[in-house]
């Protein structure tokens, strides 16, 4: 696993806040739509934005912050105290425990599970990995390759079998040889289609019914989708108890910054995130970089 | 989904509908809540700004459409202007005189490059030529066995060997020529536009193979950073045209305004599903539509444009104008309204009813029972209703199921339409408008375009003030909505 700020700060390089006007020092009327700007640009979306600097421009007044810099300051920690108070924590404890990996196509679903697996093991645990999706073109494929990567057992069906019973079999498989964790993979969909979120919450109620317990429903979010993200996350919160987000793809040039809006609207907390396509590429979610990043250019 | 604009735009509607013209204030009013829109939309901000200024323009330079109030006419501005960016020149296909036609296709990691280079192969089949996949993505787990298995299903030979990419990529090539198929399709690994290794790596096999036709991918749920991402693949791809992917989604799809606004070149695809079938040719007016929010009121739009016969509304302009409007010419106006369908499908078409009323508190019947009183009287009694007396009235009403005192409502707003126009000014001759209209007409029918005549839109106020309620008050009669069960 990497660092997260070390890893971000490779690719991103410092600037001085609000790229626009670096020379003002001090606060103008201007500054605070950059400010909203600089929150929109980053997908925090309008309304969250526009509430940051709202009460953004009431602390000022109450602290009497005059400049830039303390503004700055001020703000960061705004927004980290709004990423903040929620638990981040993962529970990995059950015989075994299971993880279930849930998100639209495309987002990086079987490419963390490959990631976490590789994480759990150093850590000490056995892993078993089930392809559950059997719908996409190579999915149980790209997931034995992630497998042999991480050294990870992994339990799979035929294609267009039911996911259910594939994670089902994969709890009896790890209960029987002693393996702690089952990461469960499953087909991308979006919240639009009814019936394959009603498959979902069949997969948690029949990967809870065998020897394992469910102890986490990571839903995976890309940290390039915009304003689309809050209603996903609030239709997958929906059907299954989704318990965080895994936010993948922040080696990019986006900065996922819907999460203001799901943690706030939601209660939904980042617990991890992916930097990158290779095994190490994970970070526990931490929101003084996440924030920090948001004000930095990447190159 | 939820029609955020229009909600907002309810209320801007109601103050602005009884303005003749449109101040620049005005504008600025209604596109500021528009800007809220697109950015939701995911519409990049730099790019809105320069929307916005467009749309500003064309609200200014253009007259208002009669029928329309001048909010509707700002939406419509909006919905023109957003057609013309995403529209523009459409891809036509020219094939290699020399074959193979190679095609190349880049973007970012799971936007669906794969399925998509699945789909354009199985349309290209469909267009009589033969493809051939090249799977040159040697980085993600699976992904050429995931091209072969998606290219099995349609039948179409897949080239990849491991190793490197742009040799790869060069060998396919090569292939598709040993082999005699005419179209290359080369399928490569998702990149980040920031990493410049990958950037050099798609550069290169770009310059191995010289595609004629370079797809970018884009994700339709993507946000404000796809105009950085689409402008750093074009800066180093040149590319020709666009696939939009996922919008069998709810995302808006506003990113690909954005991509549009950098890259210039035509989207030409639109992806609605993992099935290589969801595959269908991109419409402008549709994601314009998506993004915007307000489709229903643009189909609206568009019904009353079409629904009133351009002569007949002349007509009935001018004399009203002269302040010769008569009953007669009232019972024509409420047929042309009926010809739009029934009012309760053009109730259900307002996306916003205001709180408390639904489609089903109109009926047709009050437009009939209007109808049916006028047609109770006589010829003489249309034009000059004065003589309606107490057993005249008896009559009609009993003639036409009314009740007296319906009869003596509907005779006393006519006379208070009657009085207003008076002193009326005659119909002045106006510039004709040559803008060319964005709305589509149907095949067939004449024009029945009324944007070059007389003040129809104050006739169709003054008759929207004579019919029975005034509940659905936030549409004037050219949104065809204020009737209502409630009696006054
Ligand atoms: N740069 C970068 N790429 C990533 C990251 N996570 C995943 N990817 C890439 O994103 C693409 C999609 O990843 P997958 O793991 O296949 O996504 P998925 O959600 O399983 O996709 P479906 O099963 O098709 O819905 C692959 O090319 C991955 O290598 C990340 O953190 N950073
Ligand atoms: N719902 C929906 N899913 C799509 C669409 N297009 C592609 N997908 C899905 O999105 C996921 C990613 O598609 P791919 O074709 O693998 O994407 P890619 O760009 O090749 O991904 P990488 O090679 O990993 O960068 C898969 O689950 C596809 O089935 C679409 O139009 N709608
Ligand atoms: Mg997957
Ligand atoms: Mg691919």
């Amino acid at each position: 696993m990497v660092n997260f700020s070390a890893r971000l700060s490779n690719t991103r390089k410092k600037f001085s806040f609000f790229g626009n006007s670096p020379t003002s020092k001090s606060i103008a009327e201007s500054t605070w739509s950059e400010i909203e700007e600089t929150l929109i640009g980053a997908d925090v979306g309008v309304n969250a934005s526009l509430e940051i600097v709202g009460d953004l421009k009431k602390e000022t007044d109450r602290l009497g912050v005059s400049s830039i810099s303390e503004l700055t300051e001020l703000l960061k920690k705004q927004l980290k105290v709004r990423l903040g108070g929620l638990d981040v924590s993962l529970s990995d404890d059950g015989d075994p425990a299971v993880w279930l990996f849930v998100g639209p196509n495309g987002v990086g679903k079987t490419t963390s599970i490959g990631k976490i697996a590789s994480k759990k093991i150093a850590e000490g645990h056995s892993v078993v990995l089930a392809a559950g999706d059997t719908f996409r073109a190579a999915a149980s494929e790209q997931l034995a390759m992630w497998a042999d990567r991480a050294g990870a057992h992994i339990v799979t069906g035929a294609d267009g079998a039911d996911p259910s019973s594939i994670i089902f079999d994969a709890t009896e498989y790890a209960k029987a040889r002693q393996v702690s964790l089952v990461l469960a993979d499953t087909a991308g969909r979006l919240h639009t289609k009814k019936n394959l979120m009603e498959e979902l919450s069949k997969i948690q109620r029949v990967a809870g019914k065998g020897p394992g317990t469910v102890k986490e429903i990571l839903l995976v979010m890309d940290s390039t989708t915009g304003q689309n993200g809050l209603v996903q996350a609030a239709q997958f919160a929906e059907v299954v108890d989704i318990t965080g987000i895994v936010l993948t793809k922040l080696d990019g040039s986006a900065r996922g910054g819907i999460i203001f809006a799901i943690q706030t609207e939601l209660g939904i907390p980042v617990k991890l995130v992916g930097l990158g396509e290779g095994l190490e590429d994970l970070a526990l979610f931490d929101a003084g970089t996440f924030v920090d990043a948001l004000f930095e250019t990447k190159a | 989904m939820f029609d955020i604009l229009s909600d907002r735009l309810t209320g801007i509607f109601g103050r602005l509908r009884n303005k003749g013209r449109l101040s620049e204030s005005d504008v600025d009013e209604v596109l500021g809540e528009v800007r809220i829109a697109l950015l939701e939309a995911d519409v990049n901000l730099n790019v809105v700004k320069e929307f916005q200024i467009a749309v500003k323009q064309r609200c200014l330079d253009s007259e208002i459409h009669k029928i329309l109030n001048p909010a509707q006419h700002v939406i419509k501005c909006v919905n023109d202007e957003l057609i013309e960016v995403l529209g523009g020149e459409s891809v036509q296909f020219s094939y290699a005189t020399k074959p193979p036609t190679v095609v190349l296709m880049a973007g970012l990691q799971g936007v669906g490059k794969t399925t998509s280079a699945a789909k354009l192969a199985r349309w290209f089949k469909s267009q009589g030529r033969n493809p051939l996949l090249v799977g040159a993505d040697l980085q993600r787990p699976a992904a050429v066995q995931q091209l072969m298995t998606l290219a099995e299903s349609i039948d179409v030979p897949v080239f990849s060997k491991p190793g490197n990419p742009v040799e790869t990529a060069k060998e396919g090539l090569q292939e598709a020529v040993r082999l005699g198929r005419d179209v290359v399709i080369c399928d490569t690994a998702g990149r980040l536009s920031i990493d410049e290794e990958m950037m050099d790596e798609i550069q290169r096999i770009s310059d191995a193979i010289l595609p004629h036709y370079t797809f970018f991918v884009i994700d339709s749920m993507a946000g404000q950073d796809a105009v950085n991402v689409a402008e750093a693949f074009h800066a180093r791809l040149e590319l020709d045209a666009m696939i939009l992917t996922k919008l069998d989604g709810d995302a808006r799809g506003g990113a690909a305004i954005s991509a549009k606004s950098v890259v210039g070149k035509p989207i030409a695809f639109a992806s609605t599903g993992e099935k290589l079938e969801d595959f269908e040719q991109f419409h402008p007016d549709r994601l314009a539509n998506r993004i915007l929010g307000m489709g229903d009121v643009l189909t609206l739009i568009e019904k009353a444009e079409e629904a009133f016969d351009k002569e007949e509304a002349e007509k009935t302009a001018m004399k009203f104008m002269e302040g010769q409007f008569t009953l007669e010419d009232f019972l024509e106006q409420m047929q042309q309204l009926k010809k739009m369908g029934p009012l309760q499908n053009l109730v259900e078409m307002m996306p916003n009813l205001p709180q408390g009323v639904d489609s089903s508190d109109v009926d047709d019947g009050q437009l009939d029972r209007l109808e049916a009183i006028i047609q109770s009287m006589t010829p003489d009694e249309r034009q000059n209703p004065m003589i309606i007396d107490g057993s005249r009235r008896g009559r009609i009403a009993k003639g036409s199921g009314a009740n007296a005192h319906e009869v003596s409502q509907l005779l006393k707003q006519f006379k208070e339409i009657k009085k207003m126009m008076k002193g009326s000014k005659k119909p002045k001759k106006k510039n004709r408008n040559k803008k060319k209209q964005a709305g589509k007409r149907k095949k067939g029918r004449p024009s029945p375009r009324i944007s070059d005549i007389g003040d129809l839109a104050e006739v169709s106020k003054e008759i929207e003030n004579f019919l029975p309620s005034q509940q659905l008050k936030e549409f004037d009669l050219s949104e065809f909505g204020s009737l209502s069960d409630s009696d006054e």
